[in-house]
């Protein structure tokens, strides 16, 4: 239950709904319960044959009773059922705007499949409980109430001798509960670790059947699938005492009441009817019982959810935004000067440092090349700029202001990046190259020639408005590069950054695009990383990392001149083409 | 809305007006292999409304002839009896609720089997339109959903019918009259039933799309958060997240008021009945006609039949929801694979890379053609290179090869056997691709590269661990090979991330090697070192070479010039530069790039 209280602020908005449920439930319930009254008082007359005229009007009151008590009872629902679905509105608003703020390590640590979960069952297991879990548990609270004032008030000592059970059942109830809830959460945590694995099945479904895996993907599977049942079954192994608990209390009240009061009548202290009447309103309180089990059934399923929500909702941001009271830098005011200072970096968990002490300068409208081994350290590097992640010791200065102390939202907003990896959404090809900004035609044009991407999608029927699939997957692997670049020049950055975009482009398109590129990054700062010299080889500046430490620096040129590593990778590439060529 | 959405969603309402009873009957032949278990939980269910009748019944003999006679050893052997039944009630009911869940349990794992393999084994077209995330649903939560029905929920559903059957029987052999004027509400009740399940059932529909469009947006924007974050996209997104999400929920609060309609309906019209027994059937007692005694039967009869119709309404909620669930798992079952295994399929244990395309034309979609009467042939043996721009169709040329999707005009052979008539996965054990996107399961390095497959042995895997020039970076890590690998490969380096896809492709030792792009993402150096390494590898076998660095390919046997789809040269690389054509442009325009400030 305490996993429920992050709900509070949730219930406060809609307070005077959910109040006003309150009452229309206890209204409800009063008229339902005056009911058994008139028609007992009917069947009365009827032994008596008091008077036939009374007859209709009983039919008219009973019905009108349950008329107006069915009124408040839509009323309830329109009051407390509506807003738990506007909880869940919030509550599911909040999550996502909270998921929208946490960080790359975050996510790395997290599969979607467990994401996914939280977004909708368990936010559903959380509305199944604020909407009828608290409707029936008023319901049930209230009938219980009013029934057991009326057993009190036919005689008070039998009343106590009946509810003698209650305490152990609720110690039963309550243990029975503490086992399921551990139960539950297994298997939660069993269902999670089948979606993940179906969802990657899926999205990997490519090399399943190219290396022929689909049987024992199967295999797999199905033994998770087992896993999964197995756990489902020790649930309900637990949850399957919840039936026979909840009418034992009425059962064994019935029996002691008639046990006791019956000795009570042979001493004749008690009459018949008194029997009968406590008979039949223990009766009426099976009812309650079982939605009573119910209740506790949702609220089992709801605690476990809430707590995994909250603890991603509680998780902070990781990387902290300076905001306003930052350095009043904003994407349209920098100018695109980029240091770095003593900068060492390590991946959360890990133990090596990625990279160390790197000291570099990047004059605002130069333009930087990266070169270095496969895992040196380049990707890493760049992401830092974006703050993907903070640096671990040193500091990042654009335009002389540590990165840390400027707008987040600036910051990257100045910065327009080619991953190395291309993502595009299921959308047309125009939002997804306008993805930053309006939509103009015109520029999409533009920036998509400049992208040497035009020509490509001129052929497909639908132009610009074609849909991709997921990721992009309907595109040949060059497009969907292009199509990223053309996204991230659409931004018209102070800071372009090239993560290897051009690795799944033939020479000649690659050709055209740099000479294209070279007009966009006039006046902008631009990092290109690439193992090719060729496309290097025109920048002003070029690091050649390994192992986290930048070990060359300087002009092509100079580089070559140096002897080194660049030489080195240059005179292979160089060797390659002319060995050949004999 | 993308067009697959689109079309999507026009399947979905055509399906919404399918025969519930054909779909029910469908679901209900799942439960066949169950039928002992079913009988026997119909049983108890049985055995537990006649021990809830003993109980009543045993209570006023307990107060009339006990408790009134003053008997009091008569009375504890009541009390004791009593209690047995209670106990024994009790007893059955937990084994009750047990076996209900284990059937539904079971049913489940058996339906979710079937889809799962279904699935899997469905054509990467089907892939390419369906969205992963919606396909998922339908394994995980659409099936789920169902476990409701296969429980508990047709068993008491069962019960309820045979109540209500029960208590007509006893109403009409106690007053036919009576019972007409009692159920002259029933029409009424037929009538609103009907206009709450259409209003309902449109409704559900309306919000199922909701639904799936809800969890794609969240399954899109989880998995491409990098990009909603570097292009500063949080806040659009999440306004456009508010949108879908508030549609979803006004949905609902529509079929809410639905619910609050009927219900109270239910309850009036009950109320209705009890009024017409006592004002009808009052009368009939004052002219003698009637018993006080059947007035009051009446009317618990009539309470006890209008609670199971409640029951069977609100049970409804849940039963529509399996419905559209089952309708939507269904229509995947029903999804044949264009590409499909022949009946006799020619064993694909000799292929030993004789690969012939014979004016191959094929388009993804309709007759938007990709490739153009491509023609080729390859030698077993033979080094085969691809060149081309980038769209000119060189994956296409692999995903037909290996079958992912069947031409649309022209033939394919291996061994001169049209590959049709090989069963795919037979043909597929011959081939390993090392593919463009590269792809990484979650598990450890080690399980990636040999895919879970025993027969590949860890001095196998060591080796093409060193050919891939990977060993370096894995003797670096503290687990060495059994590193652990996120999901999508997120904590490694891309060039990292093609090494190991490099290197599975390796350990399977195939006989037909595809490497498409396969060191695109790869250092110099490092490339080298592969090319040397795999030559030795690749004598003798069938190697098919994708690359836009020439200097990669220059080697091959055949290079294959592509462009737009359609083959414009082909020959080796010595033919092709004295041909002076495209591939001739393209090599100076390399050559020239690299080298002019040399
Ligand atoms: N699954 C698909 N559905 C629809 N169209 C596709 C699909 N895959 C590729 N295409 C289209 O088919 C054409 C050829 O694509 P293909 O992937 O074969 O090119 P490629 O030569 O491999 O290019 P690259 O060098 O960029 O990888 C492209 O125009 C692409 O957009
Ligand atoms: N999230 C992470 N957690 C732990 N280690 C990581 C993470 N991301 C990358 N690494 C490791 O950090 C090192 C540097 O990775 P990075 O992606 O920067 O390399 P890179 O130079 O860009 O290589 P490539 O040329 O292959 O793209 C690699 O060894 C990689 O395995
Ligand atoms: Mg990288
Ligand atoms: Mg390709």
């Amino acid at each position: 239950m305490r996993d429920l209280i992050p709900l509070f602020p949730y219930l406060k908005k809609y307070k005077s709904k959910i109040f006003l449920g309150f009452l229309f439930v206890s209204v409800s319930i009063f008229l339902q319960s005056l009911y058994p009254l008139v028609i007992g008082n009917a069947i009365d007359d009827l032994i008596s044959k008091a008077n036939e005229e009374l007859l209709f009007k009983y039919a008219l009151l009973s019905v009108g009773i349950i008329l107006t008590g069915g009124f408040f009872l839509f009323l309830t629902r329109r009051t407390i059922i509506v807003a738990s679905r506007e909880i869940e509105n919030d509550l599911r608003n909040d999550f996502f705007a909270h998921l929208q703020k946490l960080p790359k390590n975050f996510y790395n640590e997290k599969t979607t499949g467990d994401l996914m979960a939280h977004a909708t069952n368990d936010i559903n297991n959380v509305r199944n409980f604020l909407g009828p879990g608290i409707m029936y548990s008023v319901q049930t609270v209230l009938r219980t109430i009013i029934t057991l004032i009326i057993l009190f008030s036919i005689n008070a000592e039998i009343a106590v001798i009946a509810l003698v059970p209650l305490p152990f059942i609720s110690y039963l109830v309550y243990s029975v509960m503490k086992r399921t809830y551990g139960r539950s959460m297994k298997v939660q945590e069993a269902f999670s670790a089948m979606t993940t694995k179906v969802q990657e099945n899926f999205a990997g479904i490519r090399v399943i059947k190219s290396y022929v895996r689909e049987k024992f993907e199967i295999e797999q599977f199905n033994k998770i699938s087992a896993d999964y049942q197995k756990k489902n079954l020790a649930l309900a192994r637990m949850q399957a005492y919840s039936f026979p608990m909840m009418f034992l209390l009425t059962g064994l009240s019935i029996i002691i009441v008639i046990y006791f009061g019956g000795m009570k009548v042979i001493n004749g202290t008690f009459t018949v009817g008194n029997i009968a009447e406590f008979v039949v309103y223990l009766g009426q309180l099976t009812f309650p019982m079982i939605a009573f089990g119910w209740v506790i059934s949702l609220v089992q399923r709801a605690a476990p959810a809430m707590k995994r929500i909250s603890t991603i909702m509680t998780t902070e941001p990781g990387i902290k935004d300076a905001g306003k009271s930052g350095i009043n830098l904003t994407a349209e005011s920098i100018r695109g000067e980029i240091e770095l200072r003593k900068v060492s970096f390590r991946y959360p968990k890990t133990e090596i440092d990625i990279l160390r002490k790197v000291d570099l300068k990047i004059p605002a409208g130069s333009t930087l090349g990266i070169i270095g081994y496969t895992g040196s350290g380049k990707s890493t590097l760049i992401n830092l700029i974006p703050r993907v992640f903070d640096v671990t010791e040193g500091e990042i200065l654009i335009d002389g202001a540590d990165i840390r102390k400027i707008s987040l939202n600036e910051l990257r907003k100045s910065i327009g990046i080619v991953p190395q990896e291309s993502f595009l959404f299921s959308d047309t090809i125009a939002n997804n190259i306008a993805y930053t900004g309006e939509i103009s035609e015109e520029r999409i044009t533009d920036v998509s020639k400049k992208a040497g991407l035009y020509k490509d999608v001129n052929l497909f029927p639908e132009k610009f408005r074609t849909i991709l699939g997921e990721r992009g997957i309907t595109l040949s692997g060059g497009q969907k590069q292009r199509t990223s670049i053309a996204r991230a020049i659409y931004k018209e950055p102070k800071i372009l950054i090239l993560d290897d975009s051009l690795s799944a482009v033939d020479t000649s398109t690659e050709a055209e695009i740099l000479k294209e590129l070279k007009e966009v990054m006039k006046g902008r700062t631009s990092i290109i990383i690439s193992h090719r010299i060729s496309t290097l080889q025109n920048a002003d500046n070029i690091i050649v990392l390994d192992g986290g430490i930048i070990k060359e620096q300087g002009a092509h040129n100079d580089l070559i001149k140096l002897e080194g590593i660049y030489y080195n990778i240059y005179m292979k590439q160089l060797l390659e083409e002319e060995i050949k060529e004999i | 809305m993308s067009v697959h959405k689109i079309k999507y969603k026009k399947e979905e309402e055509a399906l919404g007006k399918a025969l519930d009873s054909q779909l029910f009957r469908r679901l209900l032949s799942y439960f066949k292999p169950y039928k002992l278990q079913i009988a026997f939980a119909t049983i108890l269910t049985i055995t537990i409304s006649a021990l809830a009748a003993v109980r009543p019944r045993l209570t006023p003999i307990a107060i009339d002839d006990k408790i009134a006679n003053k008997d009091l050893p008569g009375l504890q052997i009541i009390i004791i009896i009593l209690l047995g039944t209670l106990v024994l009630q009790g007893a059955i009911q937990y084994i009750m609720a047990y076996l209900t869940s284990w059937i539904g349990q079971k049913i489940i794992y058996d339906l979710r089997k079937k889809v799962f393999e279904h699935t899997i084994n469905l054509n990467l077209k089907f892939f390419d339109n369906n969205p992963i995330g919606r396909l998922v649903t339908r394994v995980t939560n659409d099936i789920e959903v169902l476990y409701e029905v296969f429980s508990s929920g047709l068993v008491t559903a069962f019960g309820d019918i045979f109540t209500i059957i029960w208590i007509l029987y006893f109403m009409f052999t106690l007053d036919w009259k009576l019972s007409l004027v009692t159920l002259s509400v029933l029409p009424i009740l037929v009538y609103a039933t009907s206009v709450f399940r259409k209003n309902v059932r449109s409704s559900y529909a309306r919000i199922r799309i909701l639904v799936a469009k809800m969890n794609s947006y969240i399954q899109e924007h989880i998995t491409g958060i990098s990009i909603v974050q570097l292009f500063v996209r949080e806040k659009k997104t999440v306004e456009e997240f508010e949108k879908i999400n508030r549609d979803h929920t006004e949905e609902n609060k529509k079929s809410i008021f639905y619910y609050a309609v009927f219900f109270p309906v239910v309850e009036l019209l009950g109320a209705v009945a009890v009024g017409l027994i006592i004002w009808y059937g009052g009368g009939q007692v004052f002219s003698s006609y009637i018993s006080v005694g059947v007035i009051i039967s009446f009317i618990q009869f009539t309470e006890m039949f209008f609670r199971p119709i409640r029951d069977l309404s609100e049970k409804y909620n849940i039963l529509q929801t399996a419905m559209a669930s089952s309708e939507r798992i269904f229509d995947l079952l029903d999804r044949k694979s264009p590409v499909v295994d022949p009946e006799y399929p020619v064993p694909a244990k000799d292929v030993k890379g004789n690969i012939d395309f014979k004016n191959v034309w094929f388009a993804y979609n309709e007759e938007d053609f990709v490739l153009k009467n491509v023609s080729f042939c390859i030698k077993e043996g033979e080094r085969i290179a691809f060149v081309g721009a980038t769209g000119a169709g060189k994956s296409t040329i692999i995903n037909l090869l290996c079958r992912f999707y069947d031409v649309t005009k022209g033939s394919i052979t291996v061994e001169n056997t049209d590959i049709r008539n090989f069963n795919q996965q037979d043909l597929r054990s011959n081939i390993a691709i090392v593919l463009q996107d590269v792809f990484l399961f979650s598990g450890d390095i080690k399980s990636n590269i040999d895919l879970g497959n025993d027969l590949i042995s860890n001095a196998t895997i060591d080796e093409s661990v060193r050919n891939t020039g990977l060993d370096d970076f894995i003797n670096s890590l503290p687990e060495g090979i059994s590193h652990k690998v996120n999901e999508r490969g997120s904590t490694l380096s891309v060039g990292q991330k093609q090494l190991i896809s490099f290197a599975r492709a390796l350990a399977y030792n195939p006989k037909i090697l595809i490497l498409d792009e396969a060191t695109s993402s790869v250092d110099t150096e490092t490339e080298l070192l592969i090319q040397e390494a795999i030559k030795k590898l690749i004598e003798g076998r069938t190697s098919i070479i994708i690359a836009h660095r020439l200097s990669t390919i220059q080697s091959c046997d055949k290079i294959i010039v592509l462009h737009k789809g359609e083959i414009k040269e082909m020959g080796t690389h010595q033919q092709l530069l004295e041909n002076q054509g495209l591939y001739y442009k393209l090599y100076q325009l390399q050559y020239k790039e690299e080298f002019k400030n040399a």
